[in-house]
């Protein structure tokens, strides 16, 4: 009986390492091989079995005949690998690189086809990449612009959420400096090689790739990306702007948007820069020789005394704050809790960060408005700051009259024991 | 003049006839205190009555504005601080007060026990002396997380960890002192009951009985002033004595305000359950040499949780501590015995050299 339950249960591991090993027989025997073969093959050939496994296709299931067509199954059942690439088998090969757009978007601008794996992945990437530049150059031929496979990779194409793809936020710029930065290949287009420099030295590129941190723009936030396109004069403000829309706000109704049109100036690059945008400082503002007002407006000008007016207006705001501040850390130093002076700060501050936004509306009128409510505030801390000064005054005085006064009745009490054990009591 | 002389007088005639506080006052006019090289520690439980009575007085004014939740804890006690007059120098005292409290009963504890005043018939008067410093301890733990501070709060939970290691009945009296199985409002508000209500009755009466037998008994006189065979002077209680103590309370006030003055007690961040546990968390001072003991105790010992035999040693150590009357032998039969004194003075060594390395290591 024992004899009979271990018989049972051999066979039941049996048939269960049986059916574990079903899949990969399976797969050999329909010969759905590609893989297999191409493994075997040298070098380009080789190539697309190599990263296959990591690509996003065909994780998802798709695999080499539903890009390439052909048939698989009957090259391997026969032993022919011409009869997988038949053209009875609707076998289109590898696509040139004029083609490659279209070759993807079969899929990719199929509405219906694309719900089934990834229903908020955009469908209409062949009509961008027409807008683009890189896509009316392909159109006349130029098969050396990027296309799908330029950016993506190919044969291991991975999703844009894994930091190993080159569409990866974090990687973009370097996959657009592949081309963007090769002189030779630009020279035919007479474009500059430097961006990707300038971006990575950029508050941009810095924040983007050295503190990792994702909400900083890469190429694509500017320019598109199966769009890209080199904004326009007038619309590099909205470039920015889908950031900065304060800013763009402002100086859209300020007198400085009808100007820079007319002087055919870009809107935020001419303070700012362009790829190279550098930290951004209080210098910026005025008629000091590190301001750039003074880059278009001379002494005497309407334009020149507002930069003054306004950056004065500002260092009367910070100077108040850092009197406000210089107050509660003397009074906390001392011990005095200002907790809710350091709030009200905390909203002064709050107030600078949105006057050095309103210095885009160039008018020192709205801008003295924003400071003057900051001022406001920073006097409300100083006097919570004059009040904790004042208390800590009161202590220190209290300390000063309690402690020789209980010093003084230690020595009395000491006296009377001196006194009433003294040989004469 | 003499008609109110007369009054006064009639006025306490007529409460001693009913309360006969003449017999009390004629005990205290003949208490006699012994005088000797080592009567300076004999000050050092009136220093620690002292400080109690601060913390009686300051507590009652705290409980005037504290609002024992952990919505409102934080921000009563900053308000205590900083809205209330004077609120920020009686939170100060109470918490200065607190430390010198029990740093001055360990003091005393040791003084006692290395003068071995624990001999008959001071037993009693030994027990609810170590009793009183458990109920210190208490305070100090109970007290601490009532500001409901993030280190208050991270420190709490890892004290309240502790009970939970106790086998078969740790996990139930977990949740009693957490009042939940974290560390909540709840445990905030229990702690509150506890630290101003539960202690302070349980305190009065040990601290009655404490300061009765020592009435009763009066000043132990160490063994070697005793053998000497020189003759022991003593200095009557009222008033040379009280008003020694008097100078040593008066100063001591001095030193409290200085010290709430200058260095007022800090308040912190607010309790946030949600945030990660702040760097540098540890107990109070006089809990971090236990908690420093704990950390150095391996994992598993043998087959034992070590932490488990680290608590364990701690309750052995507490109850021998109850028990040093009974366990010296040599000084109940007024003998000069050092083993337990050398005890004393590693048990000592190893407090200090822990608490140390617990700030420092």
């Amino acid at each position: 009986m024992r004899c009979g339950t271990l018989t049972y249960h051999l066979l039941f591991l049996l048939l269960l390492s049986a059916l574990v090993a079903v899949p990969a027989a399976a797969q050999d025997e329909t010969g759905n091989s590609c893989i297999d073969c191409h493994t075997d093959l040298d070098g380009k050939l080789a190539a697309p079995a190599m990263t296959m496994t990591e690509d996003v296709h065909y994780r998802r299931g798709l695999f080499c005949q539903d890009c390439h067509g052909g048939n698989p199954e009957r090259g391997f059942a026969e032993g022919d690998p011409e009869l997988a690439h038949s053209r009875r088998y609707d076998w289109r090969g590898a696509p040139k690189a004029i083609d490659i757009p279209e070759f993807c978007t079969r899929c990719h601008a199929n509405v219906n086809y694309m719900k089934q794996y990834n229903p908020s992945l955009r469908v209409d990437q062949l009509l961008e990449y027409r807008s683009s530049r890189h896509g009316e150059l392909l159109a006349e031929g130029d098969e050396n612009v990027a296309q799908c496979v330029s950016c993506h990779g190919v044969h291991g194409i991975l999703s844009v959420s894994d930091s190993r793809s080159p569409v990866h936020r974090a990687n973009i710029p370097a996959t657009c400096g592949a081309c963007h930065a090769d002189k030779a290949l630009m020279k035919p287009y007479s474009l500059p090689t430097d961006q990707l420099a300038k971006y990575s030295s950029s508050v941009h590129g810095v924040l983007l790739l050295e503190r990792g941190d994702a909400a900083a723009p890469a190429c694509n936030d500017c320019h598109g990306n199966h769009g890209a396109t080199p904004p326009g004069l007038n619309s590099i403000a909205n470039a920015c702007g889908e950031c900065h829309a304060l800013n763009r706000d402002l100086f859209n109704k300020s007198p400085h948007k009808k100007a820079f049109a007319e002087m055919e100036l870009g809107e935020c690059t001419t303070c700012h820069g362009h790829h190279d945008v550098t930290k951004t400082g209080d210098f910026m503002i005025g008629t000091g020789d590190k301001s750039i007002c003074i880059d278009c407006h001379e002494d005497g000008e309407a334009g020149f005394e507002a930069a003054g007016a306004m950056k004065a207006q500002l260092d009367s705001l910070k100077n108040i704050l850092a009197s406000a501040e210089e107050l509660l850390e003397r009074a906390e130093q001392g011990g005095v809790d200002v907790e809710s002076g350091r709030f009200d700060l905390q909203q002064a501050r709050n107030v600078l960060i949105k006057a050095r936004g309103a210095i885009h509306s160039f008018d020192p009128e709205s801008f003295t408005k924003v400071t003057e409510t900051g001022i406001t505030e920073a006097g409300i801390v100083m006097e919570i700051g004059e009040a904790a000064l004042h208390d800590l005054w009161l202590r220190q005085v209290g300390l000063a009259i309690t402690i020789p006064l209980i010093l003084l009745v230690a020595l009395a009490l000491y006296w009377k024991i001196r006194r009433i054990e003294s040989p004469k009591h | 003049m003499i008609a109110f002389e007369t009054e006064k007088s009639s006025a306490a005639a007529w409460l001693n006839e009913r309360l006969g506080f003449d017999k009390l006052a004629e005990l205290v006019r003949h208490k006699q205190v012994p005088q000797h090289r080592h009567s300076l520690w004999y000050y050092l439980g009136g220093m620690t009555l002292f400080l109690f009575i601060i913390q009686i007085i300051t507590g009652i004014l705290l409980l005037l504005y504290y609002r024992p939740t952990a919505e409102a804890a934080f921000e009563s006690v900053a308000f205590i601080a900083s809205q209330v007059p004077f609120g920020w120098l009686i939170r100060s005292i109470h918490s200065w007060s607190a430390n010198l409290m029990i740093f001055f009963l360990f003091v005393h504890m040791f003084s006692v026990f290395f003068m071995k005043g624990y001999r008959r018939p001071r037993e009693v008067t030994w027990i609810s002396g170590a009793f009183l410093l458990f109920l210190s301890l208490g305070f100090g733990f109970s007290g601490y997380l009532l500001p409901w501070n993030s280190l208050a709060y991270f420190a709490t939970q890892v004290g309240t960890d502790i009970l939970g290691q106790i086998p078969l009945i740790g996990e139930f009296l977990l949740k009693v002192a957490r009042g939940g199985e974290d560390v909540t409002g709840a445990t905030l508000t229990r702690f509150f009951g506890i630290h101003v209500a539960v202690l302070p009755m349980v305190t009065t009466f040990v601290l009655g009985l404490h300061l009765a037998l020592v009435q009763k008994h009066g000043m132990s006189v160490p063994m070697s002033v005793e053998k000497s065979g020189r003759p022991i002077k003593h200095m009557p209680f009222i008033p040379n004595f009280a008003l020694r103590d008097a100078v040593g309370w008066t100063l001591a006030l001095g030193l409290l305000v200085l010290l709430a003055s200058v260095f007022p007690w800090e308040l912190g961040q607010k309790a946030d359950s949600l945030a990660s546990a702040p760097a540098g968390i540890r107990p109070e001072w006089f809990f971090l040499f236990s908690f420093q003991t704990l950390k150095y105790i391996p994992g598993k010992i043998w087959f034992i949780n070590g932490e488990l035999l680290g608590i364990a040693g701690f309750g052995v150590g507490a109850l021998a501590l109850v028990l040093v009357p009974f366990l010296d032998r040599r000084a109940q039969r007024n003998e000069v015995g050092r083993l337990v004194s050398a005890v004393g003075v590693v048990v000592l060594i190893y407090m200090i050299v822990f608490t140390f390395l617990g700030y420092f290591a």
